[in-house]
């Protein structure tokens, strides 16, 4: 395609490229730089210059070179095809890269953001005559085995069907049906729809977020659940499982689509992603998790400009499928380096740096993220989610910084991750006392209705016990564990056994590494029967010392393991395991 | 063909301004030449704008004026020429040769500034390295590919915990524990190192035989700052030459990261940048990351470069930028430790705050032993207890403990002593290490061992003991 020259470069810093002069460019438009075409966008206009960010390496750009106008904003192509790929920050398909460049990605590449040859079958939902609303769905590609892409009139677009084409197989630039707006111009309409990133798009209205997003792991569906269509965050260190658990998240969550954004992260860790997710099989439909997932690669090594970038292509694609009327999760990995990106760009530019030489709306930046997560009714009265998940690697692990303390302005869900939990291997490492879920309350009848009236109630009873087993512990350290009294004493072993046997997850187990909610309420009641139990035992004056004989306790943390997750009737053996114990002590002490 | 420029407009530190320059374009090198001076310096354009260039020096801006410099553009970023015989040789910071060997005939010559991998081209490395090193080996395990670093602190053995790898590491074989000898490649990039440090690398490398497979890049102490800046990127662009074209398994070990970022905050300043953290510029996460991304395994060849980046935290602070930073970038640390150094035990690797990242996927049954993993989640937990125990006893008294108590406080000092502790030439097979850590767990109670699989409990536990010989 053809593009005006608008101006030249006059000056490069990095991945800032300034041109002088007063231009006609427009803020936030992308333009092409250089002869080899670099992608970039327009970020500030003066009259004496224009400043753009170049989303690829800016080595060998001279000054006097030219640059594009495009004339429109930086956007995504949004199309069947999306799904089971792996994209830059800018959605330009790595996988056609790797087959034009090599193993190394070069600049100036110029590759289409989807397939324009493949044709899909295709069915036509609407008919000749219809009116549609902005935002209705003309028909449905089965995008992958596991789901059914729908495509949509662009919610700026509404009018009559004028004409239509039969079922059949059509790319997804080929022409479906025409349509007559009110104001009587006709509007080809095709598969394809493109949106600017920085922009959300809209919907109809939003609702609360009542039903809780499940991902298997017990210390988040019980302890500190998100919503569908919720924000959480996932601060730790470096080494402390940031990225295990958005991996862990992403492979067992019940959201429809997951979208994982690496941005500024490693790149052997989207290689193992892309590895894992192609193998693993999701257990609801029978398909590759890759069937349902889409990866953002802008690895640390990658343009920082693309990185910025990379968060907003996300959630775009993101907002995209929602409207179709799928619940859809983001992964963030992690939202630092973004706020990185921010900074490093900023101090290009030489703005006036706020906290740590972030820029001062860092803030409002992350804000407009976050609020892009919600649970909606669709332009065509469908109800969709985009929950975002985000990781915050703080500088230092000290969570006082300033990303982690904005981003925990604009989140519900906090799951704090600790370094002395990680340096025990004790994962998730997320640590019970310093995280929260502000969505507990609102989710609490939905636990009521679906999975059982005590769930809640067995969930505050854990944490209590972990809370008071945290302020023992500060006698304990000044004075060991001997002298406590007995009924102390248990509320330790108790806590020993939560921390075990519940809140410890192994990954790499095949039942333990995603547990069904029926399961987890199971094992609270199990655990809260045990110290029922052990409790009334020393109340009659039993020593600990008795109460350790058996190996109850231990038989207790290794539920997880010993009771697969289809055996649920294999709990009734414990509690005449415990009754047993508890009988036994009886008759031989009593 | 090439213009040559007389004079300069500025000189500030190792940064020079040139003006009414034409066609000079970002990131492109330069040579100097000063009248009545036969050498020639190289720099490299960093900024430009319009008709003037702001350039960085290599080799420094001493004796340079306004009036006395002749400028030519080279009109090509920085690169190396590479040819198969670069093994065995010896180049400065920025890829000239310095031993006396002449210049080398280049087969090809790449851009020293690489380009990122493809994230669908590479493979997710999965076969470990053997080095010998139980605390390494057992739980911390090296996997080829990856990225590694150590850090250290000054006044710690860490070039000779270096030189033990280098000297040690063999690539496994998938099934058999006993490793073929197959050779690995070592190139080592030395950014601000003393000429003490330099010598004892090279000295090791002759006494271990491996010399005529390694290369060297050697910017010491008092050679230019700037230099610096490139010597980890020639040094990575040979390794991804040797192991990418050529198919070999290459480790690169590059020491000390911290002149590197020092050197990065120096020229930041001079430019007058915005500071960030620590005065470092707010680039040193992506500077960082250009570097330490270049390791890894690709689909289309034999070979794989391993990194294992030296640095020295400041302070011994681990949440310094450097290390900080570094940490999230590379998959995994090793940490040394000073209290474990001043116990003289080496290597002091302290095995709590490190982690190998890649461990889990290239241990068990298929590469090293099954029951790899739970032995060291268990050495790992058990002794992020001794900790508590040790804190405890530090206020009651050792004698006041409860027994379990007493047992992990046993349990630690064998465990620093036996098993992190080694012999500098002490080359242990990775079943040794195992062993060793199954006789170490004997001195704790068996209900104690939470973390380990019951089947290989059963299987394992009984045949062992607790005693050292």
């Amino acid at each position: 395609m053809e593009y005006e020259v608008k101006g030249t470069i006059y000056g490069i810093n990095g991945p800032v490229v300034y041109v002088s002069g007063k231009t006609t460019f427009k803020m936030g438009e992308m333009v092409y730089v250089g002869e080899e075409k670099l992608i970039g966008e327009v970020i500030s206009l003066t009259s004496e210059k224009t400043t753009i960010q170049v989303y690829e390496e800016t080595s060998g750009l001279k000054p006097h070179a030219p640059v594009y106008s495009t004339g429109s904003a930086i956007f995504v192509t949004l199309a069947p095809g999306i799904l089971n790929n792996i994209f830059d920050g800018i959605e330009r398909p790595l996988d056609n890269i790797a087959k034009e460049k090599g193993i190394y990605i070069t600049r100036g590449v110029s590759v289409d953001a989807l397939d324009t040859k493949k044709k899909w079958d295709t069915h036509i939902t609407v008919k000749k005559g219809e009116y549609l609303n902005a935002g209705s769905i003309i028909a449905e590609v089965q995008e992958t085995n596991a789901i059914v892409h729908k495509c949509m009139l662009p919610p700026n677009v509404s009018g009559l069907v004028e004409s239509v084409v039969s079922d059949g197989s059509y790319t997804i630039n080929d022409t479906l049906l025409t349509i007559k707006t009110e104001q009587g111009v006709v509007i080809p309409v095709t598969m394809t729809q493109k949106w600017p990133i920085r922009t959300p798009r809209p919907v109809n209205k939003r609702f609360p977020a009542n039903k809780p997003l499940i991902t298997g792991q017990r210390i988040l569906d019980s302890f500190f659940p998100i919503a569908k269509g919720g924000t959480a965050a996932i601060p730790g260190g470096f080494g402390t499982g940031k990225t295990m658990n958005q991996h862990q998240i992403a492979k067992w969550a019940d959201a429809d689509i997951i979208i994982y954004i690496g941005c500024g992260e490693r790149g052997n860790e989207m290689t193992q992603v892309l590895e894992d997710f192609s193998k693993l099989i999701d257990p609801k439909s029978g398909n590759p998790l890759m069937d349902r997932t889409t990866l953002i690669a802008n690895t640390s090594n990658m343009p920082v400009a693309a990185r910025e970038a990379s968060i907003y292509t996300g959630i775009t694609l993101a907002e995209y499928y929602r409207d179709m009327g799928y619940h859809v999760a983001i992964m963030a990995d992690s939202t630092s380096r973004w706020a990185e990106a921010l900074r490093e760009l900023s101090g290009r530019l030489e703005e006036m740096p706020a906290e740590e030489g972030f820029p001062a709306y860092l803030a409002s930046r992350l804000a407009g993220f976050y609020e892009r997560a919600g649970y909606c009714k669709t332009l065509n009265e469908n109800e969709g989610s985009v929950s975002i998940i985000g990781a915050v690697s703080p500088q230092g692990g000290d969570f006082s910084e300033p990303v982690t303390q904005s981003t925990k302005r604009f989140v519900r869900c906090f799951w704090a991750l600790d370094k002395s939990l990680a340096y025990a291997r004790h994962f998730p490492a997320i640590h019970w006392l310093t995280s929260y879920s502000d969505y507990l309350l609102d989710l609490t009848p939905w636990y009521n209705e679906n999975c059982s009236t005590d769930f809640v109630s067995n969930r505050n009873r854990l944490l209590a016990i972990l809370n008071n087993e945290s302020s023992l512990m500060e006698i304990v350290k000044l004075i060991g564990s001997d002298v406590l009294p007995d009924d102390q004493k248990l509320t330790l072993e108790i806590a020993r056994v939560i921390r075990l046997g519940y809140l410890q997850q192994n990954a790499f187990h095949k039942d333990d590494t995603c547990v069904p909610l029926e399961k987890q309420n199971l094992m609270m009641r199990t655990i809260l029967y045990l110290e029922e139990k052990a409790k009334s035992l020393i109340a009659l004056g039993m020593p600990m010392r008795i109460l350790k004989e058996n190996d109850i306790f231990e038989k207790i943390i290794a539920i997880k393991y010993d009771i697969p997750n289809d055996k649920l009737e294999m709990f009734d053996d414990y509690t005449k395991l415990i009754d047993n114990w508890y009988n036994d002590i009886m008759n031989k002490n009593a | 063909m090439a213009i040559e420029y007389l004079g300069l407009s500025e000189i500030k530190g190792p940064l020079v301004a040139l003006e009414n320059v034409k066609n000079a374009s970002y990131d492109e090198m330069v040579e100097f030449t000063l009248d009545n001076d036969p050498d020639r310096k190289l720099g490299r354009i960093i900024e430009v704008y319009e008709d003037k260039a702001i350039i960085q020096v290599f080799e420094g801006s001493e004796n340079m004026s306004l009036l006395n410099t002749h400028t030519r553009l080279l009109g090509k970023p920085l690169s190396i020429g590479l040819s198969p015989d670069i093994l065995g040789r010896t180049f400065n910071g920025i890829g000239k040769p310095i031993d006396g060997m002449g210049n080398l005939i280049p087969d090809v010559v790449r851009d020293v500034n690489g380009m990122p991998l493809n994230p669908v081209k590479r493979e997710y490395p999965r076969n470990y390295i053997r080095t010998g090193i139980s605390a390494i080996d057992g739980l911390t395990t090296l996997i080829r590919g990856q990225k590694l670093p150590i850090f250290s602190g000054n006044g710690m053995p860490h070039n000779e915990l270096a030189a033990q790898i280098v000297k040690q590491a063999s690539i496994s074989d998938n099934t058999e524990n006993k490793s073929e000898d197959e050779e690995l490649v070592i190139v080592f990039g030395a950014m601000g190192v003393n000429h003490d440090v330099a010598e004892y690398f090279k000295k090791t490398f002759e006494e271990s035989g491996v010399s005529d497979h390694v290369v060297m890049f050697l910017n010491l102490a008092n050679d230019p700052v700037v230099e610096r800046l490139v010597t980890p990127r020639v040094s990575l662009t040979t390794a991804e030459y040797l192991a990418f074209d050529l198919g070999k398994h290459v480790l690169c070990i590059l020491t000390d990261m911290t002149s590197f970022a020092e050197a990065l905050r120096e020229v930041s300043s001079s430019k007058g940048e915005i500071p960030s953290r620590k005065g470092y510029p707010g680039y040193l996460y992506s500077e960082l990351a250009t570097i330490y991304e270049r390791a890894g395994i690709v689909t289309d060849s034999t070979g794989s470069v391993t990194q294992i980046p030296i640095l020295t935290m400041p302070n011994d602070d681990i949440t310094h930028p450097i290390p900080d930073l570094t940490g999230y970038i590379t998959e995994g640390q090793i940490v040394l430790d000073r209290v474990l150094n001043g116990a003289s035990i080496y290597p002091p690797i302290n095995v709590l705050p490190s982690l190998s990242r890649l461990m889990k996927d290239g241990i068990g049954a298929e590469y090293t032993r099954e029951d790899h993993q739970d032995v060291a989640n268990q050495l790992f937990a058990s002794y992020a207890k001794v900790g508590e125990a040790r804190a405890l006893a530090s206020v009651i008294g050792e004698d006041e403990l409860s027994d379990i108590d007493k047992k992990y406080l046993a349990f630690g000092k064998a465990f620093e002593e036996k098993f992190v502790g080694q012999r500098s030439d002490e080359n242990r097979t990775i079943i040794e290490t195992l062993d060793l850590g199954w006789k170490l767990l004997h001195i704790l109670p068996k209900n104690e061992l939470d973390r380990i699989n019951t089947e290989i409990l059963k299987k394992y536990y009984d045949n062992y003991t607790a005693d050292f010989e």
